[in-house]
């Protein structure tokens, strides 16, 4: 008769913001009034629905039934008719925008039913603060598996095989990463988490370590059996207080479960993980800056060779990993490379986690096999551009990508094909912009970022992010000069070719393809001192007077 | 006089910083983990602590000054009793986090990076938080507070007063 029931209430950053914690509190207190002993209420990851900005939600599983925006004077209700008597309560649920169709089961809702989550699997299904309900879905099966079946050379080939490349960005083979950090001889190896997710825009990190901190962990366990190394490292950045505190208590239950320490699971293999917050440099992702944050230095890139596989931590052989490929890990070892090659297109395996946001109708992540199309991501998935405007451009990748224009909607999402189109898949962050947005003022956006973070060693980055910056900031204030275009190209190209780190080297990516995509808008600003998209304040008079209100 | 003193009115307590110097293993590895929890504990690193860091870790003064200039979240000067930090993301920034951040510097009459005079109010930017399905998003003492528009943020302060 009462089947067991769990709740999931979500607990993300985003959700908390809109009160999710009062209906969390508010749900454990009704239950508890009314007596309904096979009730669980808990916390969890977010539900993966695309519908963050109408929160909180709470998931009743095992059914799948999902609510929208409830408050704690929704509870009584909710607790009484749906979780006592069974019938779901209607005006919490969600309407589908185009069609009104109420659909209550969050399976079949579009923007969840085309995904396919593997590094996201357990976000929403899971408390992240209990290492049991971890365990119940397969957790540190993987770990179990490689630690006392597998050789760390079997553990390396497994990896190769799948094809599982760096979701930090620069797409490298992980299977060839871990094989340079275990053939380097060395009394101490370390292992570092790259948590460091700074780009604007992407949030997918932050997602996975506040959702399911633990498949980060089995996956660093896994990196330092595989390399030979005894300690690893989790850099986070301290703009994520939350993913902080999560991974912070997962660490404490995998040691109190001996997941972590000495003589892991009798199999031999002593392994520590050690968390650090970042201090707000963005540089600090650059994986030779990140090692001099963690040695309590300024964060500052230096030339490679010597790459960290050889020298990196304390001087010590390093191998470094984004915290997206981590949580791939387990599920490759688990199930197999070959699952995981099927997954995904020919050179890009498996599937890529998107932060799609922006001027988009369901904005969230969606994680996709690599190689599905834009059109696919954004109006299939995304629900399209709201309030009837036109998609203009997709910009993917960050400050280090560049801008996709709406022209070429079947461009498959991978590695290569982005990198085609001048842009670059990067960590994943995919903002959404439609004709009300200045590609101008996009590209002075970013350049500001990247000024501002550049760390000053070099001089190219050092300058030449400087006179773009302001060469931008010129043509959106209606000042540019007819040789600007020409100039900005030189200058790009020299940043892009004589940078040190990779943050001089990509951050002219979102000038050179605005430029080579909407030249026609720089020439608007230049020549006739007007702004297409009406942005920038002194070219449009519109856009001055909607500050005013 | 709100019930919060700032951090300005407490006098620093040397020998506290001194302390945490110690706790945090004495050795130049711990300069960063040093400045956190200074930073934690007082709401900004005293420029006065400089040296003593310096003396503990056994690191020129210019390092430790180095390492508190090279990042943006250490702060060499007392913050206001509410920080009011504008994320400047990208979908923050399409959808508008910019006007946002005129209006806060026109009503509490201060720059990005400043504190008002009575140090009730810092306001700051950061450049994400990583909640970008909300935005634009402002943070109070670290509340975020999603999809912001100009009549929300008068809203807050309604509700702040």
């Amino acid at each position: 008769m009462n089947q067991p029931i769990t709740v999931f209430v979500c607990a993300e950053t985003p959700c908390l913001s809109m009160g999710s914690d009062d209906v969390f509190e508010a749900l454990k207190a009704e239950v508890a009034r009314q007596k309904l002993t096979n009730v669980n209420i808990e916390i969890s990851g977010c539900h993966g629905h695309g519908l963050c900005n109408h929160g909180p939600s709470v998931v009743v599983e095992p059914e799948g039934v999902f609510y929208l925006g409830v408050r704690p004077e929704d509870v009584p209700e909710l607790v009484g008719s749906h979780l006592r008597d069974g019938r779901p309560v209607e005006r919490l649920l969600y309407q589908e925008k185009a069609t009104g169709k109420i659909i209550p089961h969050y399976r079949e809702i579009n923007f969840y039913k085309k995904q396919q989550r593997l590094i996201l699997r357990n976000c929403g299904r899971i408390n992240p603060e209990k290492i049991d309900q971890y365990i119940n879905v397969g957790g540190y099966r993987a770990l179990a598996k490689a630690l006392l079946e597998m050789t760390p050379i079997q553990v390396i080939e497994e990896v190769k095989r799948s094809g599982l490349r760096g979701r930090g960005g620069a797409g490298f083979p992980t299977g060839r990463k871990w094989e340079f950090g275990y053939n380097v001889l060395s009394d101490k190896k370390y292992v570092i988490c790259n948590a460091d997710e700074g780009d604007p825009g992407a949030f997918m990190d932050r997602s996975v370590l506040e959702a399911d901190p633990h498949a980060v962990v089995e996956g660093l366990i896994i990196a330092g059996y595989a390399i030979g190394a005894n300690d690893g490292y989790v850099y986070l950045r301290a703009e994520y207080p939350l993913a902080v505190k999560r991974v912070s208590i997962a660490l404490e239950q995998a040691r109190e479960k001996g997941f972590l320490g000495m003589d892991i699971l009798g199999s031999g293999f002593n392994f520590n993980i050690h968390m650090k917050e970042g201090a707000g440099a963005f540089v600090c992702g650059e994986e030779t800056a990140l090692i001099a944050s963690i040695e309590s230095l300024r964060g500052m890139p230096r030339p490679r060779p010597p790459y960290p596989a050889q020298s990196g931590l304390f001087g010590k052989p390093t191998t470094i990993n984004n915290v997206k490929t981590l949580a791939s890990v387990p599920a490759v070892i688990d199930r197999g490379a070959d699952w995981f090659a099927g997954i995904g297109s020919e050179k890009s395996k498996g599937t890529t986690v998107l932060a799609l946001s922006g001027k988009i109708v369901n904005s969230g992540l969606v994680e996709v096999p690599m190689g599905t199309s834009l059109s696919t991501i954004i109006f299939d998935i995304g629900g399209g551009i709201p309030d009837g405007r036109r998609l203009k451009a997709v910009q993917t990748g960050g400050p280090s990508g560049g801008c996709i224009p709406a022209r070429f909607p079947d461009t498959p999402v991978d590695y290569e094909t982005l990198s085609l189109l001048g842009s670059i898949l990067g960590s994943g962050g995919m903002v959404v912009m439609d004709d009300t947005t200045c590609m101008v003022e996009v590209a002075r956006y970013f350049l500001s970022f990247t000024q501002a973070e550049s760390c000053g060693k070099c001089v190219p980055c050092r300058l030449g992010t400087k006179q773009m910056l302001e060469i931008l900031t010129r043509i959106t204030r209606g000042r540019g000069k007819e040789s600007d275009i020409d100039t900005l190209y030189d200058i790009a190209r020299t940043v892009k070719e004589c940078s040190l780190c990779g943050l001089g080297q990509t951050c002219p990516n979102p000038v050179l393809s605005t430029l080579s995509y909407f030249r026609d808008e720089y020439e608007a600003h230049i020549k006739k001192k007007n702004c297409p998209a009406n942005q920038c304040r002194p070219l449009s008079r519109k856009a001055s007077a909607t500050v005013k209100s | 006089m709100p019930m919060n003193k700032p951090a300005t009115c407490r006098a620093i307590d040397m020998g506290r910083i001194k302390e945490i110097v110690m706790e945090c293993g004495g050795n130049k590895w711990a300069l960063i983990p040093v400045i956190q929890k200074i930073q934690n504990e007082f709401g900004y690193i005293p420029p006065e602590a400089v040296t003593v860091i310096a003396k503990g870790l056994k690191v020129f003064p210019s390092q430790v000054q180095g390492v508190i200039s090279f990042y943006a979240q250490f702060y060499t000067k007392p913050r206001g009793r509410q920080v009011i930090t504008v994320c400047r993301g990208t979908a923050c920034h399409v959808r508008g986090a910019e006007s946002v951040l005129n209006f806060l510097e026109d009503r509490l009459g201060i720059q990005e990076g400043e504190t008002t005079p009575d140090f009730e109010y810092t306001l700051d930017t950061v450049a994400c938080i990583g909640v970008c399905t909300l935005a634009p998003n402002v943070v109070i003492n670290k509340q975020v507070y999603g999809d912001m528009d100009l009549e929300k943020v008068q809203e807050l302060f309604k509700k702040g007063e």
